[in-house]
């Protein structure tokens, strides 16, 4: 007797859907957009590429002083920033490929980059 | 503690039959021991556990990719007693089997035991909803898909909240995803095999 008799017709569907799950999970998983590494910037140059597998506290120089970068659970944010208005730590946590928080004042900038960028804005 | 079980069940029918018993195969038991009163219902419930308790030794002697990525063989028993026994006796087949494996493979109480623990039961649990199905269209493919499905997350689930709470581990669910899928099947297939054959009449 074939193996595949064993198997009811309800038993074909429950096989499907488990095929759907695995294949959903994994294109939402393993989707480009989740980002890789952080792109930090200083004063308009690359001052560090990191990835984002590694928990850690960046500092990086500018001109106000040292703004602090935390790398945590696959997101990046900057955590604290010697400028007036705070905007870039209030941005928060960066998670998506694409995002980025810019320190103007102490021209600090830090950018997830990932396998395939998500578009701004789209025009027709 | 099991010899001195066993010995008095045996011997316990014995009298009762013959009379004699075979003298040279006694256990010398010492004057005042503890025996449990067992019923042939145990004794069932315990042989069903060590055989899945056997498929667990036999296959962690194959080398895995990834932790936690194993066939889950005894999981085959455990279908065919839900099939023919019911849940409860399922149940405690499978308790047994991971709380004996444990002891077997040394890490009772350890990280390894809870995950075995944490599949198990969400697996039981799945499996409690699952045998409700029609079975004249449902058969143990499908118990066994859903149970591998309801392991897996048992176990991610106790690795996030108390292992490991990084959102990397969600880069190897799919890997998870698919071999409960291969496996469940492949356990699901065995197992109506082994259910459509009245010659395992030792389950």
């Amino acid at each position: 007797m074939s193996p595949l008799a064993h198997i009811k017709p309800g038993d074909w569907i429950t096989l499907l859907l488990g095929s759907l799950l695995t294949l959903w999970l994994t294109a939402t998983l393993w989707q480009g957009g989740a980002a890789d590494k952080a792109v930090i910037r200083s004063g308009g140059k690359i001052f560090r590429e990191v990835p984002l597998s590694l928990d850690q506290i960046i500092e990086v120089p500018g001109p106000l002083g040292l703004s602090r970068i935390a790398i945590r659970n696959r997101q990046v944010r900057i955590a604290a920033d010697p400028g007036p208005r705070q905007y870039c730590v209030r941005q928060g946590w960066l998670k998506q490929a694409g995002e980025v928080s810019i320190c103007l004042p102490n021209q600090v900038s830090v950018e997830l980059n990932g396998g395939n960028k998500r578009y701004d804005s789209l025009n027709y | 503690m099991t010899a001195l079980t066993t010995r008095s069940q045996e011997s316990g029918i014995r009298n009762q039959e013959s009379g004699v018993a075979h003298p040279e195969f006694q256990i010398p038991v010492p004057e005042f021991s503890i025996s449990l009163a067992t019923t042939a219902a145990d004794h069932h419930i315990a042989r069903m556990a060590a055989l899945a308790l056997g498929l667990s030794v036999l296959e962690a002697a194959i080398p895995s990719p990834l932790p936690g990525v194993k066939p889950g063989l005894a999981n085959i028993v455990t279908l065919i007693v839900l099939e023919r026994y019911g849940w409860r006796t399922a149940a405690w087949v499978s308790l047994l089997r991971v709380v004996a494996g444990g002891l077997l493979m040394g890490n009772f109480l350890a990280p390894g035991f809870f995950l075995s623990l944490s599949g198990a039961l969400c697996s039981l649990g799945v499996l409690a909803v699952s045998k409700h199905l029609p079975q004249r269209w449902f058969g143990a493919v499908t118990d066994s898909i859903f149970a591998a499905f309801a392991h897996i997350a048992g176990q991610l689930l106790l690795v996030y909240f108390w292992l490991i709470p990084h959102t990397g581990l969600l880069y190897l669910v799919p890997i998870f995803a698919a071999a409960a899928l291969l496996f469940g099947t492949v356990n699901g297939v065995i197992a109506a095999h082994y259910l459509e054959d009245e010659k395992t009449y030792l389950l």
